[in-house]
């Protein structure tokens, strides 16, 4: 048997990790990577609550939390498509101006 | 050491290096492939915690379908490696010893409390159809209110990457 | 049984299953070249061996033999990488599909099935969902714009029909109610009136079954829906920069994911292994082994058999067919069979 707090270990590395790939990458696409690893750190810990109490509300959470991130980058990959065409870099350190 | 603790002990390996390899990577589609060993990881840690629809759910949509958006935006954009800003000498200084204390402490808080984390083997918390019963019961209104955020994000995203000259022949027509 | 005879009966039985499915994958090879052939008034392989039937064989030698030529402008650990991806996805969705019941050899009774996990439907899903990687990468890592539009186009293309694919599967699901494929097929047994078989294409999935097999012709980049690799328009698509033994390893995903395609489409829709009349009871641990290859096979001809007919389509035509047709079809399938089930 696994110790819960292993798990949540884990989940708290992805989720850390996450961040700083959001502080530090320049890319914009690797940045919305980084937020899908952190809603993944989050879905483990939901899981890992789920089998702990033996609820299982903590697992229909996960889907709940994946078609968000389904939408998500539906969105966000839209929108990045959108900002390539008019600036045509994918450095978020260039657009950074509201009028080109 | 438990089967249960050397299989946790792998898949938690093949996750944090996959976390990691998608911050040391300066190629989008590495970064991309990186993120999809997490996921399939984790699939595998779902698994070990008796949450097999939802490890079944996790290949298919998180890395079958959202993480090839990812790569086909990568390919379709062509997107060249990243070119590095250099961070501040202070950011480097204080944040990396302040990231090891508060990981240190964060480790401390969570291990000082150990409660059983995962099933026992063979007992299956998260079958398809009790889950099933709790999202179709419970959880209706979360759900319908989820298929109208989708519902939305389809159109917004049809919106946003049609090309403004396309819109402009159909009005024009 | 012990934890030993387990590993020792899954040891033989992947070895085996994963010997049978590449010589099925040789010989479906073989089976095109010839159907195709005489489709068209020729002959096809006829030199090496009786019927060109050690055609596969030479084949495999050539692969073996030919330079393995690494051009020097792709990006090496992807374009090594891609390959291999896809023909492990492709060969890892057999190990769910279950080919006969359960056998007593040597006192271990074990079913004709690697293993048999309950949600056993949604990994096939999940890991032909992951076969588009070896394609899409294949294209991408290649750096030739003919490859990259194959990537692009397999990449769109399988994300689009995948949908209707996992739809036009739920009709199944609401009436058997269960993932594993085994329950899948053993809710199948029996007739009506005694004669008509209780598969589940005679109670009312045909709509399903014909989406199915649409969606899956896609998932699978086959012909007509075979635009990844248009070789008028796009030289070779993906795997233009590929040759010798990658090359032949995207020719067996290809092939194995065919079969797969076959096998599903006999387990969910046409019984699995029951077979239409029964035989002789010497024969009763056979029998269903027969019927199940019976019908893939009868599933692989009808591949190739579209394949001598129908045209390429054009993309659009492509993608409007998937979102504008295929999709409200599944959709409308899945509403008519759960209100069906209710009441």
């Amino acid at each position: 048997m696994v110790p819960l707090s292993y798990y949540l270990l884990l989940s708290s590395i992805l989720f850390a990790c996450g961040v700083a790939g959001f502080l530090i990458k320049r890319n914009i696409i690797t940045i919305f990577m980084s937020i899908e690893l952190m809603l993944n750190g989050v879905n483990l810990s939901f899981v890992a609550f789920a089998a702990h109490w033996h609820r299982l509300s903590g697992q229909v959470f996960v889907f709940f939390v994946m078609v968000v991130a389904a939408a998500e980058a539906a969105v966000g990959l839209a929108i990045i498509i959108s900002v390539y065409r008019t600036r045509e870099t994918l450095n978020v350190d260039q657009v950074n101006l509201l009028k080109l | 050491m438990s089967l249960h603790l050397i299989l946790f002990l792998t898949f938690g390996a093949v996750c944090v290096a996959g976390a990691v390899n998608l911050l040391a990577q300066r190629h989008p589609i590495n970064s991309a492939l990186s993120l999809i060993a997490v996921m399939g990881a984790l699939a595998g840690e779902y698994l070990l915690l008796g949450a097999e629809f939802v490890a079944a759910i996790q290949l298919i949509v998180y890395a079958g379908a959202i993480m090839v958006l990812f790569v086909f935006t990568i390919m379709l954009l062509n997107a060249g490696e990243e070119e590095r800003t250099k961070g501040s000498r202070v950011a480097i200084l204080l944040g990396v010893p302040g990231m090891l204390i508060g990981g240190t402490l964060v480790a401390w808080v969570l291990l000082r409390h150990s409660g059983t984390g995962s099933a026992p083997v063979g007992a299956l918390l998260g079958d398809p159809k009790t889950i099933g019963q709790l999202l179709f019961h419970e959880f209706l209104l979360p759900f319908e209110v989820t298929s109208i955020l989708i519902l939305i994000a389809i159109m917004g995203a049809v919106v946003l990457a049609t090309k403004p000259e396309a819109t402009e022949n159909r009005k024009a027509r | 049984m012990s934890i030993g005879t387990f590993i020792l009966v899954s040891v033989i039985k992947s070895a085996l299953t994963l010997f049978v499915l590449l010589t099925a994958v040789a010989y479906t090879v073989w089976l095109e070249r010839k159907v195709v052939g005489h489709m068209q008034n020729r002959w096809g392989p006829t030199r090496v061996g009786p019927f060109g039937l050690l055609q596969p064989a030479a084949d495999g030698i050539k692969f073996l033999f030919k330079e393995d030529l690494t051009p020097p402008h792709v990006y090496k650990p992807l374009y090594i990488a891609a390959p291999v991806l896809a023909v492990v996805f492709a060969l890892t969705s057999i190990s769910v599909i279950p080919i006969g019941n359960w056998i007593t050899i040597a006192g271990v009774h074990t079913p004709l099935q690697i293993t048999d996990v309950n949600i056993g439907l949604l990994m096939i899903l999940g890991v032909t969902s992951m076969g588009v990687y070896g394609v899409a990468l294949a294209g991408w890592s290649s750096n030739n714009k003919y490859s990259l539009l194959g990537g692009l186009r397999a990449s769109a293309q399988m994300v689009s029909y995948e949908i209707s694919l996992g739809l036009s599967l739920v009709g199944v699901l609401i009436m058997s109610g269960s993932f594993s494929l085994r329950a899948i097929v053993d809710a199948q047994g029996g007739r009506f009136w005694g004669f008509i078989p209780r598969w589940n294409i005679f109670q009312g999935q045909i709509i399903g079954f014909l989406v199915y097999l649409v969606a899956a012709y896609a998932e699978t980049n086959r012909i007509p829906f075979d635009l990844p690799e248009a070789e008028t328009e796009l030289v070779a698509g993906y795997h233009t920069e590929y040759s010798a033994m990658k090359f032949a390893m995207f020719f067996m995903a290809e092939y194995a994911n065919m079969i797969t395609v076959a096998c599903l489409a006999t387990l969910l829709f046409f019984g699995g292994w029951h077979g239409p009349i029964g035989g002789p009871p010497v024969f009763e641990a056979l029998l269903p082994v027969f019927w199940f290859v019976a019908k893939v096979f009868v599933f692989l001809f009808i591949y190739i058999w579209v394949r001598g007919t129908l045209p390429r389509f054009r993309y659009d035509q492509l993608m409007a067919f998937g979102w504008k047709f295929l999709l409200p079809m599944a959709i409308a399938n899945v509403v008519a069979t759960a209100v069906a089930v209710a009441w």
